[in-house]
Formats: C-alpha cells, sequence, structure tokens
C-alpha cells in the first residue's frame, strides 16, 4: 500500500495549493533561465542573420552595437577589392523612440543596401522593401500593421513587410529601411537648419585671414557637400570568398588607418561578455538564490508535513513497521510534490513564454538540469523530514 | 525460540527513569504470568506504573531489570536481548489498542486494517479478504471505505481492535481502551476483547483505571505506586 499517495489523496487540496505554490516559484526559476539565454540570444540576432564574417568599424572601438562607430559609407568599395572578400556591405542602425497611438514605442532600425545584404532574414507577412524610399519592414514584436505609417525624421515611411523576431541587444524589436532613408533619418537636417550651417560655416571661412578671397570663395560655394553629406554608415559587413582566410583579409583591412575589421567570434565576445555579463550574473544569482529559497520551502513543507504525521508515524512504528515504509512514505511525497510542481511551472512557462516583453528561451538542457536539481533538493529536503520520523518513538502513540 | 505455557512472562521487571537522585522507579519487581485465552486486567490510578508495565511488555520502554518473554522467547532480561528483532516481534505477535484508535487518518477502515497485514509481508489480495472479514466479524461491513473521522468512536475502537487482530497475533496489549468512549461503547469494547481472547486464542492485557470495565476479567492485578499490590 503506498502510503504517500494515500496522505496525498485525503489531503488532496493541499498537495495541490502547496504545488502550485512550488510551481509558480520553479516557473519564476524556468523563466530566469529563459530570459539568461534570452539575453544571449538577442544579443546575437543581428549579428546571427547578418551572416558576416568581418564586421569593419571605426578604428579603436568595439563598433557598432556596444560603441559608437561612424565610417563612410564608400568604405565598401575598399573592402570589396580586398582579395578573399566576396561582398561587403554597409550597414546603420540607430535605437528610435516615437509615440504611437500615445504610447512609447522603441525599436532599432537597420538601414541597409538594397544590391547588399544585412536585410530582414524573413518576411512573414507581406514584402520585402522594393522602393528606395519610403518602405520598411517592421519586426513582428511591433505589432505594426502592414500600410500602417510611422513618421521617422522629416518623412513618412509605410510598411510593407513584416519580418520574425529580430531584436537588438537590448530587446529592442528591429526596423529595417533602405540605407539611403536611414542615413536620412539619422543624418539629415531640415532646411532651416541647413540654412543655419551654410550662413555660421560661410561667416567663419570669411573671417579665416589665412584663406585667399578664391579660397573662401570656393569653400563657400562647397559648404553644401560639407554639410548635407549623410553619406556616413556605422559599419561595413564582408563575407569572405570560399577557402579565403580570415586572419589575413582581418590583417590586410587593419593597415588602412581609421578602419578596424572584428571578426564575427571578436563581435560574439564583445556582445556577450561584455554588453550583458552584469545582467547575465544578475540573473545567473536570481536563479541560484530562487533554487535556494525552493529548497528552504521544500523542506519546511516535508518537515511540517512530517511533524502532522508524528502520531501516524509512532503508530506504525508501534505495530512493526519498516523504516523503509516510513522513509517512502516521506521521501516519496516529496519527489511527487516537486515533480508535479516542476510539471506546473513548465506548463506556466510554455503557455506565457511568448507574452514576455523580453525573448525567453527555454533550452532543453535547461529544462533537464532543473528537474534534475529539483530532485536533487527533493531527496535532500526530504532528509530533513526522515530524520525527524525515525527518531519518532513508537511509545508517541501512546496516550491521548 | 522454545515452547511455553504461557503467552507472557514477566520476571521480577523494573523500570527506573533517570539516574542518581532524580531516579524514579516507575515499576518494580513485576513477577506474573499470562495464559494464552486469558484475559487480564492491570488495574490502578494514574501514574501508578500501568503503562509502563503495558509498553515494556509491548517491546517499546527497555526494562531496567528482569526478564520478559513473550510466546517463549525471551526478549528482555537486564534490558533487551541483544540482536533480537523487536519490530519483527511487535508485528508478528503483538496486537496494541490505544486508548485514542490512533488509526492513521489518511486511511480508510478497511486500509488501516490491511496496512498492518501488509507490513507482514501479506499481500495485497490476501490482505484485503482478511480486513474484510474482520471488519465484518466486528459489524463494520458497511464502513470499510470510511475514513476514522467519518466513523464514530466506537466504530473507529472496532477498526483499531482490527488492526490489532489482523495478524492473529499471541498477545494484544490494550491501554485504556474504553477511555475516549462512553460507558455503553466502552462495555461493548470489552465484551468484545473477552469474546476475542476466547476465540482467538490470545493472551489479552487491558490496562485501565476504571473499575467497572473489568467486570468478567479472568484475572485482575492491581497496581500501585509501581508495585502489584494484589491479584484478585
Amino acid at each position: 500500500m503506498n502510503l504517500a499517495i494515500r496522505d496525498i489523496r485525503y489531503h488532496l487540496g493541499r498537495f495541490i495549493l502547496t504545488s502550485i505554490g512550488l510551481g509558480l516559484l520553479l516557473g519564476v526559476v524556468m523563466s530566469m533561465g529563459g530570459i539568461y539565454r534570452g539575453l544571449f540570444a538577442d544579443a546575437l540576432t543581428i549579428l546571427n542573420i547578418t551572416k558576416a564574417d568581418i564586421w569593419v568599424v571605426q578604428q579603436n572601438t568595439n563598433g557598432p552595437f556596444a560603441e559608437n562607430s561612424r565610417i563612410p559609407e564608400d568604405i565598401k568599395y575598399r573592402i570589396k577589392a580586398v582579395p578573399g572578400v566576396a561582398e561587403a556591405s554597409p550597414l546603420s542602425f540607430q535605437t528610435i523612440q516615437i509615440d504611437r497611438m500615445d504610447k512609447p514605442l522603441r525599436f532599432f532600425l537597420i538601414g541597409y543596401d538594397l544590391n547588399g545584404f544585412g536585410g530582414p532574414p524573413v518576411i512573414l507577412a507581406g514584402r520585402d522593401i522594393r522602393q528606395k524610399h519610403y518602405e520598411m519592414v517592421v519586426a513582428k514584436g511591433m505589432n505594426m500593421e502592414i500600410g500602417e505609417k510611422i513618421r521617422l525624421g522629416l518623412h513618412e515611411y509605410s510598411v510593407v513587410g513584416i519580418t520574425g523576431k529580430v531584436v537588438s541587444s537590448s530587446g529592442d524589436p528591429a526596423a529595417f529601411v533602405t540605407l539611403a532613408d536611414a542615413q536620412d533619418i539619422q543624418f539629415k537636417k531640415d532646411n532651416d537648419a541647413i540654412r543655419n550651417d551654410r550662413e555660421r560655416i560661410g561667416a567663419n571661412l570669411s573671417s579665416i585671414q589665412a584663406l585667399s578671397p578664391s579660397q573662401t570663395k570656393f569653400l563657400q560655394q562647397n559648404i553644401a557637400r560639407v554639410t548635407e553629406s549623410t553619406h556616413t554608415v556605422n559599419t561595413v559587413v564582408a563575407r569572405l570568398a570560399p577557402g579565403a582566410n580570415l586572419k589575413d583579409v582581418q590583417e590586410r583591412i587593419s593597415r588602412w588607418n581609421h578602419y578596424r575589421p572584428i571578426s564575427v567570434e571578436e563581435q560574439t565576445r564583445i556582445l556577450t561578455k561584455g554588453m550583458i555579463e552584469k545582467a547575465r550574473m544578475q540573473l545567473g544569482l536570481f536563479r541560484i538564490i530562487l533554487l535556494v529559497i525552493s529548497a528552504v520551502i521544500i523542506s519546511l513543507i516535508i518537515y511540517t508535513s512530517t511533524l502532522d504525521k508524528i502520531k501516524v508515524i509512532a503508530t506504525l512504528k508501534l505495530i512493526g513497521s519498516q523504516n523503509r515504509v516510513i522513509v517512502g512514505m516521506i521521501l516519496q511525497q516529496s519527489l511527487l510534490m516537486g515533480i508535479i510542481a516542476y510539471g506546473i511551472g513548465y506548463g506556466l512557462i510554455l503557455l506565457t513564454y511568448e507574452k514576455f516583453p523580453r525573448r525567453i528561451v527555454l533550452e532543453p538542457f535547461d529544462l533537464q538540469m532543473l528537474f534534475v536539481i529539483v530532485v536533487a533538493i527533493c531527496v535532500i529536503a526530504s532528509f530533513v523530514g526522515i530524520r525527524k520520523a525515525l527518531k519518532v518513538e513508537p511509545a508517541e502513540a501512546l496516550g491521548g | 525460540m522454545g515452547k511455553s505455557m504461557y503467552a507472557i512472562e514477566v520476571e521480577k521487571l523494573t523500570k527506573i527513569y533517570g539516574k542518581g537522585e532524580t531516579a524514579v522507579t516507575a515499576i518494580a519487581d513485576a513477577t506474573f504470568q499470562v495464559k494464552p485465552g486469558e484475559l487480564v486486567a492491570i488495574l490502578g490510578p494514574s501514574g501508578s506504573g500501568k503503562t509502563t508495565l503495558l509498553t515494556s511488555i509491548g517491546l517499546i520502554n527497555e526494562p531496567t531489570h528482569g526478564k520478559v518473554v513473550i510466546d517463549g522467547a525471551v526478549v528482555a532480561d537486564e534490558g533487551w536481548t541483544p540482536g533480537f528483532d523487536l519490530k519483527r516481534m511487535r508485528r508478528e505477535k503483538l496486537g496494541f489498542i490505544f486508548q485514542a484508535h490512533n488509526l492513521i487518518p489518511f486511511l480508510s477502515a478497511i486500509e488501516n486494517v490491511m496496512i498492518a497485514l501488509e507490513i507482514n509481508h501479506l499481500s495485497r489480495p490476501d490482505a484485503k479478504s482478511r480486513a474484510i472479514e474482520l471488519l465484518t466479524s466486528l459489524n463494520l461491513g458497511h464502513r470499510l471505505n470510511s475514513y476514522p473521522s467519518a466513523l464514530s468512536g466506537g466504530e473507529a475502537q472496532r477498526v483499531a481492535i482490527a488492526r490489532a487482530l489482523a495478524n492473529k497475533p499471541k498477545v494484544i496489549l490494550a491501554d485504556e481502551p474504553t477511555a475516549a468512549l462512553d460507558t455503553e461503547n466502552g462495555k461493548n469494547v470489552m465484551d468484545l476483547l473477552k469474546k476475542l481472547a476466547v476465540e482467538n486464542h490470545s493472551a489479552i492485557l487491558v490496562v485501565t483505571h476504571d473499575h467497572r470495565m473489568v467486570e468478567g476479567f479472568d484475572r485482575i492485578f492491581q497496581v500501585s505506586d509501581g508495585r502489584i499490590t494484589r491479584e484478585s
């Protein structure tokens, strides 16, 4: 006769409520693990969808994600010409926050060359960008509809397509526009600002005594080219030809002044070790604390439940029950509670993880490890109850 | 284990709690024998040592001095017999009935009886049929699946008696079995014990402080201040 099952059946309400409570706690532990993994996945999303081998950024920076990086767009031609490089494409990144339906909408805007790569990895609805201007593809997480228009900078942009779960390293959903549009949004000034710049710079040039009148006139005539140029990008990404040597290509680009070629491994390290390290450690610590709390709670529940059964245990001992019957009852109850709570926590997370504002990645390995830890906690926690039970004297069954 | 004509043999049984100046003698030099089928009462006021005597015979409380023999097996002789399996002895030879019924609250009446049989290695079907047989014989056939909380005091005590009888013990030890019952139910329980002593040929030792309940017992030991003062 299984005493653990009989006891649970008799106190079913209490057992279910306890398991639900513990299940919610384990659900939080699982979600913490999922957020922990999600941080990695988010941080590396753009790196992964771009499928570039080298990220060329401004010299002495860890750009374009960890630090600002600005390089001229036309460097792409030089990079393309490097032996071993199959293709190169400029990319522009910026975080934008606008008001949409009276709520702040924050997203990561990616500008890409329609003839290059680095654009939306997949189109779930609508189509890809076909025109050079005023079209955008947004990530599903932005909750926008095809045909919806939003104002960015000086112009309105229409949503023409929906892509998958593309997010920035900080978890903001991504939107894609053409590189020219992204540069306009980032750098183009309105007419008043342009006129003001021309006047101010023109006046400054006139006051420079070292310039001859002809030089001053030439510079004034070309102010517009200097002040209105938007041909700056944050990075140029390159893919290598089959068989090309990464180190050789990096070494060659490094020889040029002002640029730093970062391999995808280095970029991964910058993103995971630098940018999300503290958040990762914080979450890791939270998980450990929650597991310790779970262990304490399970121990207390088992201990309290054993105290409730002192008379039962004493009676069992008095009628000659073997210790294994009593140990089995406590251990099985502890394990059942842990396993059912794990199931409740898992079910809860499975039902809700897509609704979390940040990505939750449920790795089978993490879930299996947590299961093993929960089982171990239950076994260890039950020792507290078992120790108490084994000390119970049969004589305690006597008396009123 | 030699054959003995007694189910219980107690010789100069002494139990002392504590040591030195704080030592308290709960029972001193108790000597008696009980034959199979005999119904014996130990009568005495609270604190007289009757429960200590019962627990020493029930292999719960180790005697300080003296000898206890159950069904021919020397279980204690100046302390427990080394290597003796007390649990097994309790399981196979002894049946206990308590003041409160002490049924396991999360087991039904039938399961409360079956558990005593199953821990004695009886198969589940055999345990079930034996439990049904016992409970039916005690007029509890209609209460097989009732939990203790749904049973009356008298019914619960009869289930406890059925559990005590489950393994056909040689000795049944009852500690104030009527204390939690009204007079009528108390009398019924005592009548039942008398009947069982004869039918099952078990030695039944009942501890009580209630003189009214020991009518018709084969022998009555009066206990006072830890000593058996009178046998009638």
